[in-house]
Order: structure tokens, then C-alpha cells, then sequence
């Protein structure tokens, strides 16, 4: 593991009475994709703001190879900053965006012009250096905001959520675009986003924020499959979930029984939960097994039936909305892509069955519930 | 229908038309054939330049339409010198409340006649006004000292009437650039100063070209600051007209002398705008 490049340590920002960042610590080692995932408003770009200069922390440090730059102002810092709006110069052609660093530089007219030329041809798009920046399209000013920055060689590139802009299928493609660009150049990137797709594809490592402080720093597969919060578990990928009291502890298993006298059993992940205590259960759409008999799912610890309300056919991440036999809310359910499902029908009968390690328990949190719930409608694509 | 949205149009139209019309159009084609015929005996005229003529060799007239366009463009300078950072503070450095309040600030002079305004600036200027007493109080003059009526005062006086009219053409230009340019100006490694020459300047252009056309021809045309604080040597240009309209009788030299004005000032801004590089259309859009 090579030394971080950047560290923020207990980094905290307060406008009169409102926390926006709560003493967030983090550390990115050099040349790695770093990404900051949460729901509007949660703090990320405060949080860009302060290590770009442009904002000073109420309290706390952000080291740069170890030293501190808060005494640096903005226009020396080894950092760059693709804006939110791209926010390149309308006044100036595609050539006079790119080369403004260099030029700023005190850099000659012919190497500014050779460098310009050379990322230009990096982002594919040569020749377009005489254009005016409103003629190009999306796409293409979003990779010359980049290039933008890149010339510049920066310790560490700040992104703002700057696909936001994009309509969807430019969306998917920027993203392994902007990969592709990151390993290309070696540059340490930060990138915001509140589309956890986004987080997921391009990331080394993902930080989790809600409320202005981390829940969880880790890569997209920790996040996933081990989520730390129960934010954590509501806001990364989809997840059924379900509310109740703990009605057997044991080693790391639990049981959970709910309102409606729906029995559970999961997995605390040495989180350490007692009986009596308030908890939520969730349990991601793929890792529920859906069989045709009883059989099929007999070898799982929790086992259910029930009949199918609706179907949501979306190639291979199709799924099955089940109501179950007991009653309570519809259970999302992962369709398997072997086709063993493609005639299943409104209302036929099915059972479902997932392992108790696959259901994640958390301690009820009404804050996070809220949280999740609110940002459910940005999050996700 | 369609009648009905042609005499939709007309009546739209008509206002503009008759102002342009008759307060405009009219008046200058009069003018422009009172200032071609020359008097040669009593209600007896012939067509001929001998106006124009006088314009240019009588030096006395030459040289005061050169100063007073020197003044003017002076005074378009100095408004644009003053007005520049106060713009910029109010477009993108005050926030909310205090850019409301401060913007209005900047109207509240205008809501007083012009007349009155000038002669409020003679109540602080002249021997026993305010500022006169004051230095003696100080005991930094030990006699009245009297400030006005020289070009020093007419300036002020220009500058103070014209900030307006470069102020918010300036702050509705600078306004409508994006905080993040600005931010992205420094984050790349600019300088407060190469942000404000490169990227603030240059945004701002189309405002400071309009508001620099409107104050110079306000200033050019301008009666009553030159004639109330100005002394006897900053004899203004729009005062010759005055006199040989009013004064003399003579209305085709006094007509003559007001279409040179509207030639030459037209050319002093065509040609600033050829210099600089703009046009006027850039500086509408
Ligand atoms: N200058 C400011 N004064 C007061 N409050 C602010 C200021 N800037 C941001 N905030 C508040 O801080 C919180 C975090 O703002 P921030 O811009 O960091 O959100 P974000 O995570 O980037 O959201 P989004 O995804 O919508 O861009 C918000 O609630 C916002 O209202
Ligand atoms: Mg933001």
C-alpha cells in the first residue's frame, strides 16, 4: 500500500447553527479512484470545497503528502477541480480553456500549445482547439473540463458529481470513460456522486455520507455485501427490509419476529444485538432464492411463500414483486437469469428461501430510516 | 383573424413609431434643412454648407466641441473606473439582503430632479459651503476657499450624474457569470488580478461597452452640470447650441452645430468600438 496522498483529518464545517460536514476522517492512497456517495445535500461538495480552498473547515486538517494545506490559498494548491457545472470559460475558445493553467504557469506559447494539442488527442477529440465552447455537445465539454484540469497535472483531481448534467445513456458511457481516463493518467481522483452506479463501477473505495459525517468507508463489494449502517445497507444497491424485535440472540444469529408475527432469522456481523431490542433486517433481492416447490428452498433457514403481485422485466435485472402468504409488505425478489422464470405469471404460486448470513441486522435507527427512505428517490438508477 | 392580429400589430407599434416619429425623426429632418440654408438678407435664405463651414473655421467653435468630447470621454473613463469595483462588489461579492439594499442605494440619487442634485453639489462646493467650512475648521485653509465652477467640480458633477448609467448595465453583465467560472478562474492557478483580466473583463465587455456609449453621449449632451459647476473656461459644446438657438436667433448655425454633435459623437463611438474590437451587436445580445 503506497502512502495516501490526501488525508482529511476530523474535518468538520458549521454555517452558524448547521453541521454541513461532521468530523469527517479519511485517507486516499495515491493514484486511486476515491469516491464520496450520498443523498443530496448530505455535505459532499462542502467537503470538495474545503480541500479545493474555497471554503476554510470550522475545524479539523487536510494533509497533501503529509503536510498541511489549509494556509495554501486556492490558486497554489496541488489540487483541480472539475465543477459541478463544468464551469469552463465562455469567453474563451477550447484552446484558451485548456491552456489557462498552463498559461498561468508562466509556461511558452509553443509547449502550452504541443500539451494542449497532446491531451486533446488523450480525450479524442483532436482538433476542436479554435471552437467555441457552446459548440460542442454534452459529452464533450464534460471531457473538456477534465482535460482542463489534467493538463494541469494535479496531485489529486476533485470531480463534483459532473456526469449530473448528462442525459442517462451518455451517463453510462462517461463513466468508463472516466475510468479508462484515471487509469490512463494515474491520477488520484475524488469524485462525488449521489448515484451509487456511478460509485460502484469506477471506485477504489467508497465512502458512505449521510448527515454530514461517513458511515462506511470501503470498496463498492464491502459496502454491498457487508454494510456497516443500516443507511449503509438502505442507500447501497436495493435491499428488502423489514422492522421488528429481536426475539433470540445467539453467537452472531438472531431472530426477529415483526409487527405483523412475521418470524426472521439474520446476522448481526458481530454488531452485537440483544434480545428486546428494536431492529431492521435487510435482505438484498438477489440473494433470495425463488423456487417452484417447497422443496427447492427447503435447505434455507428462512423459507416463504407466497404468490407473485407483479413482475418488472428489465432484461437481466428482472424481478418479481411476491405478497406473501402471511400477509405483509410485497418482497422484491431477484429472477434468475437461466430463463428457468421467463413464463412465471401474475398470481402463480411460488416459495422463496434466503440464508440467515444473507440477512443483515442492524439496530433501528429512526434517523437513518428517514434518511434512506428521503434519499431512495435520488439514489440508484 | 388575421386582420384582427395585423391591427394587433399597428396598435402595438404605434407608440414606438410616433415617439420615433415625431420626436425624432421630424425634429431632425427639420433641423437638418434649417442647418443647410444660410441667411443672406431679411426672411431671405439659399441652400448652402456656409454653417458647416463656420463650424470648422471658427476656432473658438472647433476647440470647444474638442474639449468637450475630451471631457466626456474623461468622464466615461472616471464613471467606468468608479463604477467598475462597485459593480463587481454588488453583482458577486454582496450576498442577499445587503445586494438589494446597496443596489438601491445606487437609484436613490436618481430620484431627485438633476437640478436639484447639482445644486446640492453647489451646497458642499461653493465659498461658504460646506466643505469650504469645514477645511477652516480644521484650520487647513484660513479663508473660504471656493470649489466650484472649475473643471474639477464639472467633473464631479458629470461622474456624479452618469454612475447610474454604468452601474447597472455593469452589474447586469456581471451578474449573469457563474460563481464557479470565477472559482474555476482560481482553482486553476489564477491570480485575482489574471482572473479579473481574463475571465471577469472580459464577460463584463458587452456591459461596459453599452454602459460607456450611454454615459459619453449623456455627458456629451449635458446642459446642466457643465453650465451650473463648470467656470468660464469649461465652456461645454451643448452651451454654443444653447446660445445660438436662444441667445442669438441664429437656429441654422445653432442647427448646424447640433448635427455636427450627433456626427461626431456617432463617430467617436463608432470608432472606439472599431478600436477595441466590438461590436454593437455583441454588446445587445
Ligand atoms: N454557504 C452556505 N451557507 C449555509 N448553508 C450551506 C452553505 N453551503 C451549503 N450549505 C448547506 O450545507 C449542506 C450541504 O451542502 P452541500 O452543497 O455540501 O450538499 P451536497 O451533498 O453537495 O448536495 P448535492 O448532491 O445536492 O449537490 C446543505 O444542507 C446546504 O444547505
Ligand atoms: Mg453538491
Amino acid at each position: 500500500m503506497t502512502d495516501p496522498i490526501l488525508e482529511s483529518v476530523s474535518l468538520s464545517k458549521r454555517f452558524g447553527n448547521f453541521v454541513a460536514v461532521d468530523d469527517v476522517s479519511f485517507s486516499v492512497p495515491e493514484g486511486s479512484f476515491f469516491s464520496i456517495l450520498g443523498p443530496s445535500g448530505c455535505g459532499k461538495t462542502t467537503i470538495m470545497r474545503m480541500i479545493a480552498g474555497f471554503l476554510e473547515p470550522t475545524s479539523g486538517d487536510i494533509l497533501i503528502r503529509g503536510r498541511s494545506i489549509l494556509d495554501v490559498p486556492p490558486n497554489k494548491r496541488p489540487v483541480n477541480m472539475v465543477f459541478q457545472h463544468l464551469a469552463l470559460f465562455p469567453m474563451m475558445n477550447i484552446e484558451g480553456n485548456i491552456g489557462y493553467g498552463l498559461r498561468r504557469k508562466g509556461m511558452e506559447k509553443a509547449e502550452i500549445a504541443a500539451r494542449v494539442g497532446e491531451v486533446l488527442e488523450r480525450i479524442g477529440l483532436p482538433g476542436i482547439g479554435k471552437r467555441k465552447v457552446d459548440e460542442l455537445s454534452g459529452g464533450q465539454k464534460q471531457r473538456v473540463a477534465i482535460a482542463r484540469c489534467m493538463v494541469m497535472e494535479p496531485d489529486v483531481l476533485l470531480l463534483d458529481e459532473p456526469l449530473g448534467a448528462l442525459d442517462l445513456k451518455l451517463r453510462e458511457h462517461m463513466k468508463i470513460e472516466l475510468k479508462q481516463l484515471q487509469s490512463d493518467f494515474g491520477t488520484t481522483f475524488i469524485y462525488i456522486t449521489h448515484d451509487q452506479s456511478e460509485a460502484l463501477v469506477m471506485s477504489d473505495q467508497i465512502a458512505v455520507m449521510n448527515q454530514g459525517r461517513f458511515e462506511q468507508i470501503g470498496s463498492g463489494r464491502d459496502l454491498y455485501y457487508r454494510p456497516g449502517t443500516a443507511f449503509v445497507a438502505g442507500f447501497v444497491g436495493e435491499a428488502n427490509r423489514w422492522r421488528g424485535k429481536v426475539t433470540r440472540a445467539q453467537g452472531g444469529g438472531l431472530q426477529l419476529t415483526t409487527e405483523a408475527g412475521l418470524v426472521i432469522t439474520g446476522a448481526d456481523h458481530g454488531r452485537g444485538l440483544r434480545v428486546g431490542e428494536e431492529a431492521e433486517i435487510f435482505v438484498r433481492p438477489e440473494a433470495i432464492r425463488i423456487g417452484h416447490a417447497v422443496s427447492d428452498v427447503a435447505h434455507f433457514s428462512n423459507q416463504m411463500s407466497g404468490s407473485v403481485g407483479s413482475l418488472l422485466f428489465n432484461g437481466a435485472a428482472s424481478r418479481a414483486m411476491l405478497r406473501p402468504a402471511g400477509g405483509g409488505d410485497e418482497i422484491e425478489v431477484a429472477l434468475p437469469q437461466s430463463g428457468e422464470f421467463s413464463a412465471l405469471k401474475r398470481g402463480d404460486e411460488v416459495h422463496i428461501g434466503w440464508e440467515a448470513e444473507q440477512a443483515n441486522a442492524f439496530a433501528y435507527d429512526p434517523t437513518a430510516a428517514a434518511a434512506t427512505a428521503k434519499a431512495s428517490g435520488t439514489g440508484g438508477t | 383573424m388575421r386582420a384582427g392580429a395585423k391591427l394587433g400589430f399597428f396598435l402595438l407599434f404605434a407608440p414606438l413609431v410616433l415617439w420615433l416619429g415625431l420626436l425624432i425623426v421630424i425634429p431632425h429632418i427639420d433641423m437638418f434643412l434649417v442647418s443647410i440654408r444660410e441667411r443672406i438678407g431679411v426672411a431671405e435664405y439659399q441652400t448652402s454648407l456656409a454653417n458647416y463651414l463656420t463650424f470648422f473655421t471658427e476656432p473658438l467653435y472647433l476647440v470647444t466641441f474638442l474639449r468637450t468630447a475630451m471631457m466626456s470621454i474623461l468622464a466615461t473613463a472616471l464613471t467606468l473606473v468608479i463604477g467598475f469595483p462597485v459593480s463587481f462588489y454588488i453583482a458577486k461579492i454582496a450576498k442577499g439582503r445587503l445586494q438589494s439594499a446597496l443596489f438601491l442605494l445606487t437609484l436613490v440619487p436618481f430620484y431627485v430632479s438633476e437640478l436639484v442634485r447639482t445644486f446640492g453639489w453647489m451646497i458642499l462646493l461653493r465659498e461658504t459651503g460646506l466643505f469650504s467650512t469645514l477645511l477652516q475648521w480644521l484650520g487647513l485653509a484660513d479663508q473660504p476657499v471656493e470649489m466650484l465652477y472649475n473643471d474639477v467640480a464639472m467633473m464631479v458633477g458629470l461622474v456624479y450624474t452618469s454612475m447610474l448609467f454604468m452601474v447597472v448595465p455593469l452589474i447586469t453583465t456581471m451578474e449573469s457569470l457563474d460563481d464557479s467560472v470565477i472559482e474555476a478562474g482560481y482553482d486553476l492557478g489564477g491570480s485575482g488580478f489574471s482572473v479579473m483580466r481574463e475571465i471577469i473583463i472580459p464577460h463584463a465587455m458587452p456591459g461596459i461597452v453599452s454602459g460607456s456609449i450611454i454615459v459619453f453621449m449623456l455627458s456629451l449632451g449635458n446642459y446642466l452640470t457643465p453650465t451650473m459647476l463648470g467656470g468660464k473656461d469649461s465652456l461645454w459644446f451643448t452651451e454654443l447650441i444653447y446660445s445660438q438657438f436662444i441667445v442669438r436667433f441664429n437656429w441654422e448655425l445653432g442647427a448646424a452645430f447640433g448635427f455636427m454633435l450627433l456626427f461626431l459623437s456617432s463617430l467617436i463611438v463608432w470608432g472606439t468600438l472599431k478600436l477595441t474590437g466590438q461590436t454593437l451587436e455583441k454588446t445587445m445580445g
